[in-house]
């Protein structure tokens, strides 16, 4: 099992016993969880499958099946390209190339110093003006390679949050 | 004087730097010593020209765009505040534009008029009179005015919208419990369509009145919006406006004052596109895996939590409001067939004015792709265009005469789907995107069905085979055969249609496949074979 302090374990009983009373309340709870820590550590899934009264093996298979949750912490800045038909017309194929090249990682994978993870997503709804990237919670249009380095370079040169 | 100045909060318009230029023009404007009111309205859906910052004048409000903070002082210099149009980035008054203008726009009224989460703006443009009317009405006398209308369901699938509230309005709950709910499918995962994203972004409580009104018809004091992942803006948008309704007596225990309840709530999906498959929506409402259920029984009957339920897609339920207000036959004079009222047409991809496009069905994909679209973003030639999301077809230049309603081309192998239209230029490779419709069910399929989670790793290797050219026509058979088996097999769209972009592709394209030898016998048989 991951560790994980007893302060974080202490959060997610407080956040699965403030949501597990809602009908289909499973999803509600992973996003939580997942909002909260970057991803769903491995200790949560007994805390959740106590509180639902299911079993672990059936909470592993929910995680499993989203491609949006997480079982491993994520890099800093997590990218995500747009795969989509809309994106590939305006150069996307080209845009995932340069990004797994400049990073030097490929899809779900995080960089050695932890700062960028890449995942692909199929559509962002700005399918009028791709290549699209979503970066956390931000979308951003006409993504070419050099409009890539140049948010790269920005996001490098961000300061760090003091937590 | 302070000048109302509108720069929209649609994903789009932020993608393309909104909120630089709502901050950037702020600052300007004091430091010159002015003052400005700047609402964050929704987009108009003209996405090419986003950022469209609107100048509020007495005649009017003076469209500008595409406007990047580094355009503001030439702007600001050239009387922009004043609505004055010498400069190049003005495109005149904003009602004018004729890519607006001359749209149909019934559902997409109010879109970009309105600050999206004020309710005085949603009322003074007449939002919420389809709900007044409703709830002078009976559940039944509801159902007839959607049936009338002859609203079929916009998510893809096109059944009529009043049948399915009949069968949820006529269906019995048990004595221990006769919960009814309201599902509005937000899972918008179709490559190439933003509708849903801008009904919720621009005008929120349209959706909201709309599955009010559905809650009253059918008996459902419950309602839940499955809103994807992949929206954030929307999620925040439709929380807030959700909170602002409840606050305001449109939702909750005692709607209007009426005595009758409704409540709404968000839920968010986890990237499955699935998901927008009804069923499988329903099982990942219910916090399981997304798997597709068998049919019947209907969710009508049997859905969520295995009570009745009304699943409908959002530009579904954004519908009703007008129709309730205006009367179904006023919104069934549009349209033709028996494809009743507006599309909402979705210019995407290569395609120089990328935007929504409300019409009545019966347009050409030429008209919409030449009179709207202006042709490619690269200038290059147009050779294929997608629609109906990544299930739908590649047509060729030959087809986009056929009208645009759900009979034509459904007659061609064809789907309207959501209303997605996605332009590829020449630099297309169609073997590619043959094989990107396969992986895309590799990643998505649920796994129920054997031929969608098996069959669409084999049809990657199998395609993959026919671009190497290794033994060529037993392959082009077995991925012949192995199309028959998905369409088949599967229980649902995903397996079911995967094969429609896989066979257009390979018989409207087969060049891209045969680079050395001449390709009209090489064609695939099967529903796209119109020939």
């Amino acid at each position: 099992m991951s560790g994980i302090s007893d302060t974080d374990r202490t959060a997610i009983i407080e956040r699965v016993d403030q949501l597990k009373q809602q009908p289909g309340a499973l999803l509600p709870i992973l996003h939580a969880i997942q909002d909260q820590f970057g991803y769903i550590p491995a200790a949560a899934l007994p805390i959740i499958a106590q509180a639902l009264q299911q079993t672990r093996a059936e909470i592993q298979g929910v995680i499993s099946f989203y491609h949006h949750f997480r079982t491993q912490p994520p890099g800093r800045n997590r990218l995500q390209i747009c795969r989509a038909e809309a994106c590939q017309a305006r150069g996307a194929r080209a845009l995932e190339q340069h990004a797994q090249a400049k990073l030097g990682i490929g899809y779900h994978q995080t960089t050695p110093d932890r700062e960028y993870s890449l995942e692909p997503v199929y559509c962002l709804g700005n399918c009028a003006c791709g290549p699209t990237l979503r970066i956390d919670d931000e979308i951003i249009g006409r993504v070419d390679p050099e409009r890539f380095d140049q948010l790269l370079d920005q996001l490098a040169t961000r300061p760090l949050e003091l937590k | 004087m302070t000048v109302k100045v509108f720069i929209p909060r649609d994903t789009t318009a932020l993608a393309l730097g909104a909120d630089q230029v709502a901050s950037q023009l702020e600052a300007q404007v004091q430091a010159r010593g002015g003052s400005v009111q700047i609402i964050r309205n929704g987009s108009r859906g003209l996405f090419w020209l986003e950022p469209l910052v609107e100048v509020d004048t007495d005649q009017g409000r003076v469209a500008y765009g595409p406007v990047t903070a580094s355009d503001l002082p030439a702007l600001l210099e050239a009387g922009m505040l004043r609505g004055a149009q010498d400069h190049p980035l003005c495109q005149g008054l904003t009602e004018e534009i004729p890519y607006l203008k001359n749209q149909q726009r019934l559902t997409f009224a109010r879109a970009g008029i309105t600050d999206p989460l004020s309710i005085d703006d949603y009322r003074a443009h007449g939002g919420f009179k389809g709900l007044d009317q409703a709830l002078k009405r009976s559940p039944q006398a509801i159902v007839d005015e959607v049936k009338a209308s002859g609203l079929r369901g916009r998510g893809g699938a096109a059944f009529p919208t009043g049948i399915k509230w009949q069968t949820v309005l006529d269906a019995q709950g048990t004595l221990e419990n006769d919960q009814k709910y309201i599902v509005c499918n937000a899972d918008e995962g179709d490559s190439g369509t933003f509708a849903d994203r801008l009904v919720m972004e621009a005008d929120p409580y349209m959706l909201i009145e709309g599955m009010c009104i559905a809650g009253l018809a059918v008996g459902a004091t419950q309602g839940y919006i499955y809103l994807r992942s992949e929206y954030p803006v929307a999620h925040q948008i439709l929380n807030d406006a959700i909170q602002q309704a409840q606050a305001a007596g449109y939702l909750g225990d005692d709607v209007r004052g009426s005595g009758q309840r409704f409540q709404l709530e968000v839920r968010l999906g986890a990237g499955a596109y699935i998901c927008g498959e009804e069923t499988s929506l329903l099982e990942s409402l219910e916090g399981k895996r997304g798997l597709v259920r068998a049919k019947p029984p209907l969710p009508a009957l049997v859905g969520l939590f295995g009570q009745p339920t009304v699943v409908n897609n959002v530009l579904s339920l954004a519908a009703v409001p007008y129709i309730l207000a205006e009367g179904g036959q006023r919104y069934a004079n549009f349209g033709m067939g028996r494809s009743r009222g507006t599309l909402a047409f979705q210019l995407a991809g290569n395609i120089d004015r990328g935007g929504l496009v409300e019409l009545a069905f019966g347009t050409t994909l030429q008209s919409l792709m030449h009179d709207y679209g202006n042709g490619t973003a690269s200038g290059r030639a147009m050779r294929a265009v997608q629609v109906g999301g990544p299930l739908g077809a590649y047509l060729p230049e030959s087809q986009w005469d056929t009208p645009l309603d759900y009979e034509a081309f459904s007659a061609m192998g064809a789907v309207l789907g959501h209303g997605g239209v996605v332009v590829f230029d020449d630099s297309v490779d169609m073997a590619q995107q043959a094989r990107f419709a396969m992986e895309f069910c590799v990643e998505e399929s649920c796994g129920k069905c054997t031929p969608c989670r098996i069959g669409s790793t084999r049809g990657v290797e199998v395609i993959d085979r026919i671009i190497k050219q290794d033994n060529l026509d037993s392959d082009l058979a077995l991925l012949n055969d192995l199309c028959d088996t998905l369409e088949d097999g599967s229980l649902c769209a995903m397996g079911g249609m995967t094969p429609n972009p896989v066979r257009s592709a390979l018989n409207y394209f087969p060049e891209d496949f045969l680079p050395e030898q001449p390709a009209s016998e090489q064609c695939l048989t099967g529903e796209n074979d119109h020939a």
